[in-house]
């Protein structure tokens, strides 16, 4: 019979549309997952990383059809929610591995709201260095920043901070 | 229905139309920013207004049975719009556009703050999200004031300008809505009056960095009518442009 674990085995497989290899589960946007006592329903609530994210639609048809590959239920229902909105400290640490391995610099850990100061040296993705810049705070996707290492002469992305 | 849900309808409409229309109007300035990165800012920006606004209308059709997002954002005549007239102007020259975009935004960024405590529960998440998001926002807006208030002569003069041109427009953000004392009173919403306090509390200091001088709210008229339905000359034109696509063929599945 179907259990929890193996529905949120499943979502580990359901990634990012733009950065294979980062599931839904490593940014932090499940919020709940429930199985019916018979394990034939199966019912998934999750949080967009921002609200006007083009990919809602497409990661709501990719997780409803990569449980029903994988598992024997008989329905999937996926919903969006807000209630605990989604913010950047709920990307798991192989997340961020992952981010930095695809060239992407995680966001720090934020405590307050976000200010410009947080944005500064962040450290390069490629080299480490922080003697880096910000270029942009809106780069080519709502969660992505434009930033730049003045150590190694590369322009970089970073998963921006959202608190 | 009761007096309560009608304030809630109310203000999420008026709230969902304002970032729908502002959006819309940021969106024109794709391809002719002044530099690269004000483009792709201000696309950004223009996208998290017009989701924003999307989230509404649906929470809008989920609680109160409106109809679908795209109707309301599309179809709907001209005046059944409640938005302020501040977001209906043409963009005109970068400096209106982003004096309009600093007035718009803290008055947005202090609402949700405030939703976030709401009697409404279903708005509080949203009004938390919303709120990180604009704060992007206005981390935007407050550099380009502050460094184009100081810059040259020229360009502190055109934003005093355009700031004498937007703040009553912008003043017409707060128009009292006729459920005001519901709001209020229900702990939905502060109210309006409240929301202008903090945002001049919050504008003034900035603009004061940026060497501009705040017209005196007290001796400008504000300019009221578009949470009635009562809109400027330029609303109309842009609605049809917008939903041209949409009214071309309302059944298409696929665009």
């Amino acid at each position: 019979m179907v259990t929890e674990q193996d529905v949120w085995k499943a979502l580990e497989q359901v990634y990012d549309p733009e950065i294979p290899e980062l599931s839904v589960v490593d940014l932090g946007m499940i919020l709940s997952v429930d199985v019916a006592p018979d394990g034939k329903a199966v019912k998934v609530v999750f949080t967009p990383t921002f609200a006007a994210c083009p990919a809602i639609p497409v990661i709501k048809e990719d997780i409803a059809a990569k449980i029903r590959e994988l598992l024997p239920v008989e329905s999937v229902t996926v919903e969006v929610s807000y209630d605990q909105p989604w913010n950047s400290n709920r990307i798991t640490e192989r997340g961020r591995q992952i981010l930095k391995q695809r060239g992407f610099a995680p966001p720090p850990h934020v405590t307050a709201e976000i200010e410009l100061e947080v944005l500064h040296t962040v450290p390069c993705p490629y080299c480490g260095s922080t003697n880096t810049e910000l270029q942009t705070p809106f780069g080519p996707t709502l969660c992505r920043a434009i930033h730049y290492c003045h150590n190694c002469h590369q322009s970089f992305e970073q998963f921006k901070p959202v608190m | 229905m009761d007096p309560k849900q009608e304030a809630i309808k109310e203000l999420l409409i008026k709230m969902a139309d304002d970032q729908l229309i502002i959006g819309h109007r940021h969106s024109e300035w794709i391809g002719l920013g002044p530099i690269l990165e004000e483009d792709i800012a201000l696309a950004s920006i223009a996208q998290d207004k017009v989701g924003q606004s999307y989230t509404l209308f649906q929470l809008l059709h989920d609680q109160f049975g409106t109809a679908d997002p795209d109707t309301m954002g599309f179809l709907r005549a001209e005046n059944e719009y409640r938005c302020c007239h501040l977001v209906e102007y043409p963009n005109g020259e970068y400096d209106f556009s982003l004096i309009r975009h600093f007035l718009f935004d803290h008055a947005e960024y202090h609402r949700f703050d405030m939703l976030q405590a709401s009697a409404f529960e279903p708005i509080r998440g949203i009004a938390r999200k919303f709120k990180s998001e604009i704060k992007y926002h206005i981390l935007h807006a407050d550099v380009w004031v502050r460094r184009l208030g100081t810059g040259t002569e020229e360009s502190h003069q055109r934003m005093q300008a355009a700031l004498e041109t937007a703040f009553p427009l912008a003043l017409g953000i707060f128009e009292p809505s006729p459920y005001e004392q519901v709001l209020i009173e229900e702990n939905i919403f502060p109210g309006e009056d409240a929301l202008r306090q903090r945002w001049l509390e919050t504008i003034q200091p900035i603009l004061e960095e940026a060497s501009l001088q705040m017209p005196d709210p007290s001796s400008i008229e504000p300019a009221y009518g578009g949470r009635r339905g009562y809109h400027t000359e330029h609303l109309a034109p842009l609605l049809e442009e917008m939903s041209w696509t949409l009214r071309y063929d309302p059944e298409a599945e696929r665009w």
